[in-house]
């Protein structure tokens, strides 16, 4: 009983902290744009193959084998936590076994994955203290996002091991009557824990029960602070992903207005005033709440940056930064107007302050990001977004672009060429 | 296929004139009129056209630019007044169906005009002519270039823009069997710098240039003929086998033209 009170209680607090968080979350995205969203049957299927299948994660085989079978792992296991939950809020035991075949699927699949999952976090833990990938290097990689990983990896080395924990006592505790099947955990059970008394049997599975629930309920407190949050937010982040070629640039329809009356005033609507409040994007109020999903969505794997041409040749973009400086300055701005009111203003912004237009200016929008990016961000979009705002709203073009747009408006092509002269390669034709 | 001993050119505003309608409009595009290397890629194709006699034809000095740089560079005012105009224009003309040698021109007239009101079938000139020798209509004949080895380099706004990889590297095994890939090929093909209206403007301060990196691994291949299937890469490669000083050697040519010089024409 005291400990179904103490539970309930851990669970509660859990709960308050993780919702206070959710609701500064809710505001942020409060500040951002509307973005309509449909098509939902093509969505699921895009969500069970990228996000649950995992298909983009293997496009760098040996982690991305690592990584599916971590989070594989998780889908099992998270069902044996919902079974933990509900035992420790009504002081039952293994409230799920009566479901039969089910039951030693979730217990034989999470008993494997937990052990799985150990092999998997080793392997993640030692690239990242051992060997120097240049990928999890760069100025937007403050010490922050590497103590973030490994704090991140030791807590799911800390749960499958106490999952193991108490997988292992439990075997050892009912050798011949547990419910549900334990694959490895038995074969381990009598070579490691022979020695233990009852006792000592019954102490190793509450501590490892405790440890293994309280450090979930810690995680899921520390994720919406951290990098890893990416545990809950990759998979709604796919599932509203763009579903256009890669190739598509969003069309602003404000614009479609004004130009549609200015071309033909006769037939065109008028365009309204408030139809357009700011071209591009300057600052995070500017960006679509999918921007910001993409932000939190991003773990820092840092696969944009490793294939993107600009970053390659030595240049100033790494996409993986302009979505963690979206992060930055949307915690900073979230922050200065829920104490302020949303009519404050910091003097600063996401472009300039945060994003240099040296970094804007080297993008290709050859997409490499986002055809990488396993959670389906889509980089070249808010890049271009903000070239929209120098462009339009601050006339800050490169002088080539400038010179190219100034042809385009006096004799139709980027170039300084006449129309007439479209046709002269039609006097090589008959040329040998 | 037709031999041909005179090449002519329809124009769009010639044909309304004697109220016809030809199936196709062939894009030019700003390069393919006025980039001097170019205009070879658009005389090839051109050719292969009336070889396989296509109805076509071109708008001619009535052309505009669809407003693709300017958009990637962010100037959305620039690009949606071209093309509301080159929409009035098309539809002046009925155009249904649209055949360009540019990815750009042909990712924006697929996925960012229909919004606009302007809606075509809109075919790239890899695809269209890979149907041309899948369907037997133009042959090549493979004794041209046997002994010559081609590597592929993925146009962006083809590849992974619009997911089109294979019909470019058909037209290719359709002329020789010697083909090689670059490590970074389809889908992970590294771009040729001039995306994103790179191509008008200096590169930002970095420590190489996205085309010299690009270009090495297409040298490093040891082919003979670094193929492109993009008015911008080809100025890239060019460029870049140029600047390596290895333009004796290998050539960058297109697969318009890959094909043309193939071309069993049977007398």
């Amino acid at each position: 009983m005291i400990k179904q009170v103490v539970f309930s209680l851990v669970l509660l607090a859990t709960l308050a902290v993780f919702a206070y968080s959710m609701k500064r979350l809710w505001y942020n995205f409060s500040l951002t744009k509307k973005q309509p969203v449909g098509n939902w049957g093509k969505r699921f299927r895009l969500m069970l193959e990228v996000a649950i299948g995992q298909t983009k994660i293997f496009r760098y085989p040996l982690a991305g084998i690592f990584h599916a079978l971590v989070f594989w792992g998780f889908l099992v296991i998270t069902l044996g936590s919902i079974e933990m939950v509900i035992d420790g809020i009504f002081g039952t035991e293994r409230i799920m076994s009566g479901t039969g075949w089910f039951y030693d699927f979730i217990t034989a699949s999470g008993d494997i994955m937990a052990y799985v999952i150990v092999v998997c976090i080793l392997f993640f833990l030692s690239r990242r203290l051992f060997i120097r990938i240049k990928r999890f290097y760069g100025v937007e990689m403050q010490p922050k996002s590497k103590y973030d990983a490994l704090i991140a990896l030791k807590i799911i080395l800390l749960l499958m091991v106490s999952l193991a924990g108490l997988n292992m006592a439990y075997c050892q505790m009912h050798p011949d009557d547990h419910v549900g099947l334990f694959p490895l955990s038995s074969i381990f059970a009598p070579l490691l824990l022979s020695d233990l008394s009852t006792h000592g049997l019954h102490v190793l599975h509450e501590i490892s029960w405790w440890v293994h629930i309280l450090l979930i309920f810690i995680f899921a407190n520390i994720l919406p602070y951290s990098k890893h949050f990416h545990v809950f937010t990759s998979i709604p982040n796919v599932f509203l992903s763009r579903l256009e070629p890669l190739g598509y640039l969003q069309n602003m329809p404000s614009i479609t207005t004004e130009i549609r009356y200015m071309l033909f005033p006769e037939t065109a609507e008028s365009p309204t005033e408030a139809s357009v409040a700011r071209y591009g994007v300057k600052d995070v109020g500017d960006v679509t709440w999918k921007n910001y999903l993409d932000s939190l969505a991003c773990t820092e794997c840092g696969r944009c940056t490793d294939n993107c041409p600009a970053n390659i040749t030595g240049k100033k973009l790494s996409p993986r930064k302009i979505f963690i400086d979206l992060r930055a300055r949307m915690k900073e701005y979230a922050e200065a107007t829920r104490v302020n009111g949303l009519e404050y203003n910091d003097g600063k912004s996401l472009l300039h302050d945060f994003v240099s237009t040296e970094e804007l200016w080297a993008c290709t929008t050859c997409n490499a990001c986002a055809q990488e990016c396993p959670v389906n961000i889509n980089h070249p979009s808010l890049i271009v977004d903000m070239r929209r705002y120098l462009v339009m709203e601050e006339a800050s073009a490169p002088a080539g672009l400038n010179a190219m747009f100034a042809n385009i408006e006096n004799n139709g092509a980027p170039w300084q060429y006449p129309p007439e002269d479209r046709l002269l390669w039609l006097n090589d034709l008959n040329k040998s | 296929m037709k031999d041909i001993e005179t090449y002519t050119v329809p124009i769009m505003a010639d044909l309304a004139a004697q109220g016809k309608t030809p199936e196709y409009l062939f894009w030019v595009g700003c390069a393919g009129a006025f980039d001097t290397r170019y205009k070879k890629v658009t005389v090839a194709f051109a050719k292969l056209l009336l070889h396989a006699e296509v109805d076509f034809a071109i708008l001619g000095s009535e052309e505009t630019c669809n407003g693709d740089p300017a958009k990637r560079a962010g100037n959305e005012m620039l690009f949606q007044m071209q093309a509301l105009r080159v929409i009035e224009m098309l539809k002046m003309y009925n155009v249904k169906k649209i055949i360009t040698c540019c990815p750009h021109c042909f990712n924006i007239f697929k996925n960012e005009y229909p919004e606009l009101g302007g809606n075509y079938e809109v075919t790239h000139h890899s695809v269209f002519l890979n149907e041309l020798v899948e369907k037997g209509i133009l042959t090549s004949d493979k004794n041209i270039l046997k002994d010559k080895s081609i590597v592929y380099h993925d146009p962006c706004y083809l590849g992974r823009g619009n997911d089109i990889y294979e019909p470019a590297r058909e037209i290719n095994k359709s002329v020789t069997d010697k083909i090689i890939e670059m490590p970074r090929n389809r889908s992970k093909a590294l771009c040729c710098g001039a995306g994103g209206a790179q191509m008008f403007k200096e590169a930002e301060t970095g420590n190489k240039e996205v085309f010299v990196e690009r270009t090495e691994e297409a040298l490093n291949t040891g082919a003979d003929i670094v193929a492109t299937s993009c008015p911008f890469c080809m100025t890239m490669i060019t460029d870049g086998i140029k600047y390596k000083n290895r333009e004796d050697e290998v050539k960058n040519l297109d697969i318009a033209e890959l094909l043309l010089m193939a071309l069993k024409i049977d007398l």
